[in-house]
């Protein structure tokens, strides 16, 4: 299998080594504890494995057998064909961190690409070769906003509108800084498209504001007042996107966000149960020194040829071990390079026309679902992106429990995260889902609201 | 041959795929947040596959050849892994669907748990972490948590051996505690007298690397974990080197109470160029209540004719989430398929030849390369990349002529207390000829240190570029692709 | 390699002279050429700020390495040195001079007795 040994090969490794068998090898282990008997299944041959997998898998439905509405921070878009043709390659998926250049400017030119892409996207200067997901990206920015003030700033607000798991995970990894205190997101704030609660929270002690664009319910808001009055405080503005829909919308770059992150699954990267997705991240030029992770820089090797190479590996932990502000070693390195491929199978304009389908089909979804009597859609007042919020005359629950009967995953149930949204469904619409799909949804919600 | 950026690759008005026109009404974005230009590059479909088909050429990887990077466990990734983790009933499920629609998926992470703890000798596991380092981050954050819990602020360090991976330092960092050095002791071991001074009331734990960097099994092991506990503290494992472990001894059954687990290495998930990773992390029985939230776990028990129901559970004192979502479940599958191909027998067969593979390369260099710690190694083993005889001649030099003979170098500087390092770790999956070929390749190099050292100092020859200016990337910062 | 005779020197390679009361600080010849080509630099303390010695100045960084520089006198930060943080190669090039990083007006100049001179930091780096 995947062991080449031969009876023959390990007798003429133990001579060499000198020692009569392999179990001499381990003479070093506590006998006690040497060689445990363990309890577990015996090997399967690769057919039975195959097998044995396909019927694990065939116990889920998926968004191949159920018509799903699910967002909530993940998206299930098209992938062509090429991204995950060219992904398999061996040269990229079974090598390593290019810590040799020379042997690794396939790797290094693909991430390379992969920042001026995001930069582009983002209305950024910088981006770093990404970091886990959106929600440990959500934690980074903080990490950086706090060394940035060198810990003189203590104060980090969250928009309660950010994505809950993104706040959770920012919690999570600040708990070991006593000095730190995370608000913004409190129910009292509230989630108020005009923001004017948070706004009044930005002080001098104020590190960093993180806001989502479009936000977890999917509005468009005016972010400018916002950026304004956490810069005269002379605090740092972090902005959570959708990649998506960066197609159509301004960048927050263009409105002065200082940090840009958010999740890059929609880029190409299949929904997979939830992992593993791409953590994208941009700042300023006034910023780069103090992003952390990979970053690839253009240089010339020997002969005077273009090349690429890993740069500013002296912020990184195994120069500056504990000094250093992240502890990130890796990239989400085939992640970045899918979404590379992706942006640039489709280009401006294949960019540009998903993410216009996502915003037509959502809105269309959106007139449709709030016609129906008792179905109102909350936040009609504020510009939304593909993603929508609809209060229906029942719990979430119950009517996503309903929708099941027509093979229907109808969205998310906000009244989870958010009390204040009891009855209220977070319903996303991708350019996969058809009109006759939202037709569907339409008539399936009717006729479940009967009863 | 330098290859173009996509971007100077790109002709307006090209387009690689096409969507669908729209099916539904027309309605227009307001014009204040709609975007002015896009300016992504625009490619012909076969202009793509060209490009990252060729940049792709430029890489070295182990589907080409041996890949003895020490610490990071470049072991052969068994394709079927690739067939596995992509069928539709896997890659095309919803992290948020509810738990009854997802059984298949929540039944291989609950297996894969019950798996990992029963491998490493834990009582429970949480497949969240996207990483090796993340993996540490949620054991230092259960270490913090714990000790708050109980009261115990004063317990502010965190004792880390020289011989560490700079992640351990970083991550206790990061979690707001103070870092110890350890010293090592002639043999590599830690050194207990050192350990005993630090063994007071601010111990909060220890991170320890078993086997160790130097591809050493620590010879006092039990005796530090005893000294570590009855101080207070928590012992950390740092489960990088597990591969020389499997079914030869469970870090549980010798104390150490968390541990992570990187799937990329011993479980064979792929590097993908530096990630995705996977890093799941076990702990004893005090600890499992601080995992992240959430796990998966027996919601309701099977009977004869029904299977058990499985679900999400909320570890009661969890520190929280470290992570969106079910953690890098692509990864899981993949490491599912290949313990479920493996079995008992057959993971204990990987430690084996791995350490068999470490042993027979060491046997057949030493004596050429200096060994600092002559023991017999686990998985991998450090020698010294240096000569008195050839001047000028550093470690980095001998990696860089390996190049030529179309082997990747070993893991080079590291760890730091060995002058001029070269961490070897060849991993189970190659053969009696590999090993050899790649002997062979080290002792001509020997030779060459001494004769012509130059072919040394302007390796490597035949690579797709040569010596990199790192000075001037600094320097010029040149991050992002110029327009064309 | 330069050892000037008028500074005094801290075992982690700082070296400070006195103008009128003020200390002049920065990071010795043998220290730049140890961390290789210098790419940046960037500081800890800004001007106005009360520092204690042994605490943190900034953080240099070359290609390859990373190294804390650490304040060898206690007292007010008067001035830093911009032109370190936009072109820091000139700690490589004049790091006696131009290279000069922060001044610090003394709360105890008997501090300064605990710096080693010249001739033995010399011998404490090159033996």
């Amino acid at each position: 299998m995947f062991t080449p040994h031969t009876p023959k090969d390990v007798e003429v490794m133990l001579k060499t080594i000198g020692i009569e068998k392999v179990e001499d090898l381990f003479t070093e282990i506590p006998e006690k504890y040497r060689f445990p008997e363990l309890k577990l299944p015996l090997g399967l041959t690769e057919m039975e494995a195959a097998e044995e997998l396909e019927s694990i898998a065939n116990a889920n439905g998926s968004t191949k057998t159920l018509l799903n509405f699910i967002g909530a921070g993940a998206y299930d878009h098209y992938v062509p064909a090429v991204v995950d043709m060219l992904l398999r390659r061996g040269e990229f998926y079974t090598a390593y961190t290019p810590y040799q250049p020379e042997i690794s400017q396939g790797t290094l030119q693909a991430i390379f690409e992969y920042q001026s892409l995001i930069c582009e996207l983002t209305g950024m200067d910088v981006a770093n070769a990404s970091h886990y997901d959106g929600a440990t990206a959500a934690a980074e920015a903080v990490i950086l906003a706090y060394h940035h003030f060198k810990g003189k700033r203590t104060k980090f607000l969250l928009s309660r509108a950010v994505n809950p798991q993104y706040r959770e995970v920012v919690r999570t990894y600040m708990r070991g800084n006593q000095a730190v205190s995370i608000l913004g997101d409190d129910p009292e704030t509230g989630i108020d498209a005009s923001m004017d609660k948070l706004i009044a929270q930005i002080d001098a002690e104020t590190g960093l504001v993180m806001v989502q664009y479009p936000d977890f319910f999917g509005r468009v808001i005016d972010y400018k007042p916002l950026i304004e009055a956490a810069h005269n405080a002379g605090a740092l503005v972090a902005v959570a996107v959708n990649p998506t829909a960066l197609g159509i919308l301004t960048p927050p770059g263009e409105i002065g966000a200082d940090i840009v992150f958010g999740e890059g699954q929609p880029l190409g990267i299949p929904l997979s149960f939830g992992g593993p997705y791409l953590g994208i991240f941009a700042v300023t030029n006034d910023l780069l020194r103090k992003i952390s992770g990979r970053l690839v820089g253009e240089t010339v090797d020997n002969a005077g040829r273009l090349a690429y190479v890993l740069t500013l590996t002296a912020r990184e932990q195994h120069i500056r071990r504990e000094k250093a502000s992240s502890n990130i070693c890796t990239n989400q390195g085939l992640m970045a390079l899918a979404s590379t491929i992706y942006l640039s199978l489709l280009g401006k304009k294949g960019f540009e026309a998903v993410s216009n389908l996502c915003y037509q089909k959502a809105h269309y979804a959106a007139a449709q679902i709030s016609a129906i009597q008792g179905y109102k859609q909350v936040f009609s007042e504020t510009p939304f992106f593909h993603e929508f919020v609809i209060r229906s005359p029942q719990p979430a629950a119950h009517l996503l429990e309903d929708l099941r009967a027509y093979d229907i995953l109808g969205g998310y149930d906000l009244s989870k995260d958010y009390p204040e949204l009891d009855n209220c469904l977070l319903i996303a619409v991708t350019e996969k889902i058809a009109k006759e799909d939202i037709d569907l949804l339409h008539d399936a919600l009717i006729e479940v609201t009967h009863d | 041959m330098t290859e173009p950026t996509i971007f100077e690759l790109s002709s307006p008005g090209r387009q690689g795929v096409r969507f669908p026109v729209s099916d539904v009404p027309e309605v227009e974005v307001p014009a204040e947040f709609r975007r002015k230009d896009l300016p992504l590059p625009e490619l012909a479909e076969i202009d793509v596959v060209r490009h990252f088909t060729r940049i792709s050429q430029k890489n070295y990887a182990i589907d080409l050849g041996f890949y003895p990077l020490g610490s990071c466990t470049m072991k052969y990734n068994p394709k079927i892994n690739e067939e596995t983790s992509r069928l539709p009933g896997f890659a095309f499920t919803h992290p948020l669907q509810p738990e009854d629609t997802v059984q298949g998926n929540l039944y291989l992470m609950y297996t894969l748990q019950e798996w990992l703890k029963e491998i490493a000798g834990f009582a429970g596991v949480s497949l969240q972490p996207a990483a090796g380092a993340h993996g540490e981050l949620t054991g230092v954050l259960i270490i913090q948590k714990y000790h708050a819990d109980r009261g115990d602020t004063q317990r502010t360090r965190i004792l880390i051996p020289d011989s560490a991976h700079g992640t351990n330092p970083a991550s206790s960092a990061m979690s707001g505690f103070e870092v110890v050095h350890l010293p090592s002791d002639a043999r590599g071991n830690v050194d207990l007298n050192a350990l005993r001074e630090l063994c007071d009331e601010r111990l909060a734990g220890l991170m320890l690397t078993n086997p160790n960097t130097l591809g050493l099994f620590d010879e006092n092991v039990t005796a530090v974990i005893e000294m570590v506990h009855s101080a207070g503290g928590l012992v950390y494992g740092d489960g990088a080197n597990l591969n020389a472990l499997l079914g030869i001894v469970r870090p549980g059954d010798l104390g150490f109470d968390i541990m992570h687990i990187n799937l990329h290495k011993t479980f064979s998930t792929p590097h993908g160029g530096g990630g995705p990773g996977s890093g799941p992390v076990a702990v004893a029985p005090a600890l499992v209540e601080y995992l992240p939230d959430p796990v998966v776990a027996i919601i309701e028990p099977g009977s004869e004719d029904l299977p058990p129901l499985y679900g999400y559970a909320h570890p009661a004192k969890s520190i929280g989430r470290v992570k969106a979502f079910n953690g890098h479940f692509g990864m899981l599958v993949r490491a599912y398929t290949y313990i479920s191909m493996h079995g008992k027998e057959g993971l204990r067969n990987i430690a084996e030849k791995s350490v068999l593979n470490a042993n027979y390369l060491l046997a057949k260099i030493k004596g050429v390369y200096h060994l600092p710690y002559d023991r017999r190694c686990m998985h991998e083993f450090v020698v010294e990349g240096m000569w008195p005889d050839a001047p000028g001649i550093r470690a980095f030099d001998i990696a860089k002529r390996l190049i030529d003979y179309n082997f990747h170098p070993p893991t080079n500087y590291f760890p730091l207390i060995v002058h001029e390092a070269l961490m070897i770790e060849p991993t189970e999956t190659e053969s009696l000829e590999t090993l050899d070929a790649f002997a062979d390749a080290m002792l001509k190099i020997a030779v060459e240190a001494r004769e012509n050292p130059d072919l040394l100092h302007e390796a490597p020859h035949n690579a797709p570029v040569g010596r990199c200016d790192e000075v001037r990337a600094a320097k010029q910062l040149i991050l992002r692709a110029r327009k064309a | 390699m330069n050892f000037p005779a008028e500074l005094k020197y801290a075992q982690t390679d700082e070296w400070v002279r006195v103008e009128n009361g003020i200390a002049i600080v920065g990071i010795s010849d043998y220290a730049q050429d140890a961390l290789g080509d210098v790419v940046y630099f960037e500081f800890s303390v800004e001007a106005g700020d009360q520092v204690k010695a042994g605490g943190q100045l900034g953080q240099v960084d070359s290609a390859k390495a990373s190294s804390e520089v650490i304040l060898p006198v206690s007292g007010v930060v008067t001035e830093i040195n911009e032109a370190v943080s936009d072109n820091a190669e000139i700690i490589n090039n004049d790091p006696y001079g131009e290279a000069w990083l922060v001044k610090i007006k003394m709360d105890n100049p008997a501090e300064l007795e605990n710096l080693l001179t010249a001739e033995a930091y010399q011998a404490y780096r090159l033996g």
